[in-house]
Formats: C-alpha cells, sequence, structure tokens
C-alpha cells in the first residue's frame, strides 16, 4: 500500500481488444492516480470487465500500451500482476475447502502469516463462519470471503468487479470502508458498476464506456459528499 | 529464497486439491470406477485362456490407469475454472512453475493410488505371480506414473480453457504418451514375465529417460500454457 506519487497507478494509452473480428475495446485512454477511487460505468458489453482484466494482467490488449504502478503489461506483466487485487464477478473460491482454509491458502500464496488471514476473516465479520464449507455459504458471505483474500493480498491497484452484488446494507458499508481506508493509504481502485448508488460516497469520479470508448463526458465526484461537482468533456 | 517460495506455493497447491478431493471423493470414485470397468471388460473379451489373459495384463494394467488419469487431469483444472479460482490461482505473485508442481503432485498422488489399485486388481483379476524383485516393479510403475502425470499435468493445463477441453485432452496426450506408455509396457512385461532385469532394466532406464526430458521440458514450457 505504498503508491508512488508521481507514477499512474493506472496508466492506459489507447488499451483496445478485440473478440474475434468485432472490437469489444476500440481505445481506452485512462490515467487513474495513487489513492484515487474511479467509476467504470458503461452498458451491458461494453467491455468493462474485459478492461479490468486487462488490467490484471489476465487478458492482453491487442492494442495500446498500459501501465500498471509503471510496470508495462505486456513486457513485466509479473511485476504489474504483484501490484494488483482483483476482486472478480466469479468469487474464485474453493467449495470443498472451509472459510478459514480458503485464507490459509490464500496467504501461503501470498507470503502471509496465517495470523492475518485470522485477521482479515475478523474484519470481514467472517469469524463465525471460519469452519463452515464454502459450498454451504451463502453468495452474500462467499463475497465476503472473496473480500477478505483482496484484504489479505494488500494491492496498491484494487480492481472491483461489480463488488457490491450479493453484499448487504453492511456488507456495502464494508466494502466502501475497505476502499476508504486503502485511498487513505495510497491504494487507487477501479471499480466496474451498474448501479452508482452504493459506491457515490467513495468514487472521486466516473467513466462511461461506450462503444468500446470512454465517452467524452467524465464526471467528478467529491468523495463522501455524494454529489456530482463538476461534469467536463 | 526464490526457490522455498515456489516450493511453498506448490505444496500449498498439492494439499488444496487433496483436501479437497478427500472430502469430495469426486474425482478419485470415478477414476476407480473406471478403471475396474477397464479391467474387467478387458478380462472377459480376452477369454479365460490364463496364459492369455497373463500376457495382456501389463497392457490392460497401464491403459487403465491412463483412461483414469485423463479423468482425474481434466478435472483438476475444470474445478479451477467453474468458479473464477484459476484467474485468482493466476494472479498469486511468483513463478507459474509453482502452479504446475502443486498440480502435478496432487494429480500424482491421486493417480498413484489408482495404479496401486488397479496393479492389485489387475494381478488377482489376470492371475499373475507378483515377481521376487518386487521393488523393481514398483520402481518401473513410479517412473511410469511420473510420465503419465506430468504429460497430463501438462496437456490439461493447456486444454482446460477450451469448451471442448473433454475431448481435446485425450487428442493432445496420446500421441504424446505413447513412447511413456510403450517403454511402461514393457518393462512391466518383462518384469512380470520372470525376465531378471535384463530388458526390463533396459525399459526403465528409458523410461526414466523419458521422465526427466517431459518433467523438464514442461517446466519449461508452463509459463506459455498458463500465460493469456
Amino acid at each position: 500500500m505504498n503508491g508512488t506519487a508521481d507514477v499512474s497507478a493506472i496508466d492506459a494509452t489507447d488499451v483496445a481488444r478485440r473478440l474475434g473480428t468485432s472490437w469489444v475495446l476500440r481505445g481506452i485512454t485512462l490515467r487513474v492516480a495513487p489513492g484515487e477511487v474511479v467509476g467504470l460505468l458503461g452498458a451491458n458489453g461494453t467491455g468493462k470487465s474485459t478492461f479490468l482484466r486487462i488490467v490484471a494482467t489476465l487478458v492482453r490488449p491487442h492494442a495500446g500500451s498500459l501501465r500498471v504502478c509503471g510496470h508495462d503489461v505486456r513486457t513485466v506483466p509479473a511485476r504489474a500482476r504483484e501490484a494488483v487485487g482483483y476482486l472478480a464477478h466469479l468469487p474464485g473460491l474453493y467449495d470443498d475447502l472451509t472459510v478459514r482454509e480458503n485464507l490459509h491458502f490464500a496467504a501461503a500464496m501470498l507470503d502471509r502469516r496465517r495470523a492475518d488471514a485470522e485477521a482479515a476473516l475478523v474484519r470481514v465479520g467472517l469469524e463465525r463462519a471460519a469452519e463452515q464449507r464454502v459450498r454451504a455459504l451463502s453468495s452474500g458471505m462467499q463475497r465476503r470471503l472473496a473480500i477478505a483474500r483482496l484484504v489479505l493480498r494488500q494491492p496498491r491497484v484494487a480492481l472491483l468487479d461489480e463488488p457490491y452484488s450479493n453484499l448487504d446494507a453492511a456488507g456495502i458499508e464494508l466494502m466502501n470502508s475497505l476502499v476508504s481506508e486503502w485511498t487513505g493509504d495510497g491504494v487507487a481502485a477501479l471499480i466496474v458498476l451498474h448501479e452508482l448508488a452504493p459506491a457515490v460516497g467513495v468514487l472521486d469520479r466516473t467513466v462511461t464506456i461506450v462503444d468500446g470508448r470512454l465517452a467524452p463526458n467524465v464526471h467528478d465526484h467529491q468523495r463522501h459528499a455524494g454529489a456530482m461537482l463538476r461534469v467536463t468533456g | 529464497m526464490p526457490w522455498r517460495d515456489e516450493w511453498r506455493r506448490a505444496r500449498a497447491i498439492a494439499w488444496k486439491d487433496l483436501t479437497a478431493e478427500r472430502r469430495s471423493k469426486a474425482v478419485f470414485n470415478s477414476v476407480i470406477a473406471l478403471a475396474i470397468t477397464i479391467l474387467v471388460l478387458f478380462g472377459f473379451a480376452l477369454g479365460p485362456d490364463a496364459q492369455a489373459l497373463r500376457d495382456a495384463a501389463p497392457g490392460v494394467i497401464w491403459l487403465a490407469a491412463l483412461f483414469a488419469g485423463v479423468l482425474a487431469f481434466n478435472r483438476s483444472y475444470q474445478t479451477e475454472i467453474e468458479g473464477g479460482a484459476l484467474d485468482q490461482l493466476v494472479l498469486y505473485p511468483g513463478g507459474r512453475r509453482a502452479i504446475f508442481a502443486g498440480k502435478l503432485m496432487g494429480n500424482f498422488v491421486l493417480v498413484a493410488s489408482t495404479l496401486a489399485i488397479v496393479v492389485a486388481l489387475g494381478v488377482i483379476l489376470f492371475q499373475v505371480d507378483l515377481p521376487a524383485q518386487w521393488l523393481a516393479l514398483v520402481a518401473i510403475l513410479f517412473f511410469g506414473c511420473v510420465g503419465l502425470v506430468t504429460l497430463g499435468t501438462l496437456y490439461a493445463a493447456m486444454a482446460s480453457r477450451s469448451r471442448v477441453r473433454e475431448v481435446l485432452l485425450p487428442l493432445l496426450l496420446f500421441p504424446m504418451l505413447v513412447p511413456v506408455l510403450i517403454a511402461a509396457i514393457q518393462a512391466t512385461k518383462s518384469l512380470l514375465g520372470g525376465d531378471l532385469m535384463h530388458d526390463a532394466g533396459a525399459w526403465a532406464r528409458l523410461l526414466a529417460a523419458y521422465d526427466v526430458i517431459f518433467v523438464a521440458a514442461s517446466f519449461l514450457a508452463f509459463d506459455f500454457v498458463i500465460e493469456v
């Protein structure tokens, strides 16, 4: 959580990606500063999640350049990967392991202590469900466990794909408090959203993908105020 | 020490796979059922001739292990893909080879357990006498299993992102496994046929050489196989 002020957390220039013969993304240019929270909006199928997966180094761009914390995702994807934490639409958990075992596995993979995993468990309020198998959890609790894994990861760039889905009011509050904590530590966040309402208190600005490009109107939000302050473009 | 980090990650992946399998038994039960079915069907097909059964036993045992292994290899990545866990797995820091090593260890335990049961059943059903050099037989089974699991784990990763992975894996894997299977079957046949490690030893050395080549090549190739 030590973002460097003079290097953009995300620096994308004309990032494009095609699916088969059609271009899903036609040229996304976006800079996100350390500690900044950007909401990514757009209709279904406009490529929001694809862009997030490109930033996460899970999908390669077919054109354009992209740096994450100064690391080029094409030439040094492993370095870029170390900086990101990705909360995907699917939780990515192991159904036959318990909640605790899932986090201990993540701790082993991330070279964290088991005590850190236990702390993450408490942070998301799953300590009472620690011995339950994941397949017995509700989708909301699975979401919380995926968030705990993200907490354990301590990313410098948090990539959140519809993080509020399946979460109740307390879960939404938890997610927002985590985002606020992270940004206070210089962590940038790029959040794919279908609804603006749950995130409006933490967003610095929103951008919208239309026809594979960022729409010219970019709304800037003042964090915690929930009010739209400026419209540019 | 980077290699210690990689080793820790590999062990974590193997532990995760084996713990999940120990609880669900989803793969083991189906793999064992398939292996037993193959043994019994070949037994019926070959008829009551005891010598014919004994001659065919090494081939049938390795074919049963091969078909059962394919189920296990496919399943080891399917569980990662179904819930989106593969994305998280490849996003963990460190080299991708730790993923291969972890999957390899997990699959090896599963296939080796299956092979042990298949051999025990094969000895009974095909009326095979166990050789006096049973440690040599264990060594040949070990080397054969390493070759089978190494290539199976690599090619299952290659096929894992395809929608037709169940069909694709055997198409990719079987031709590559021909040298391993020939060496394993011949070594097992020589040993069960009372060979005093002459032919069996030569085949076992060839099998070990294949293992070294395939393990090294698979570790080198895995980064490219799993990379987006």
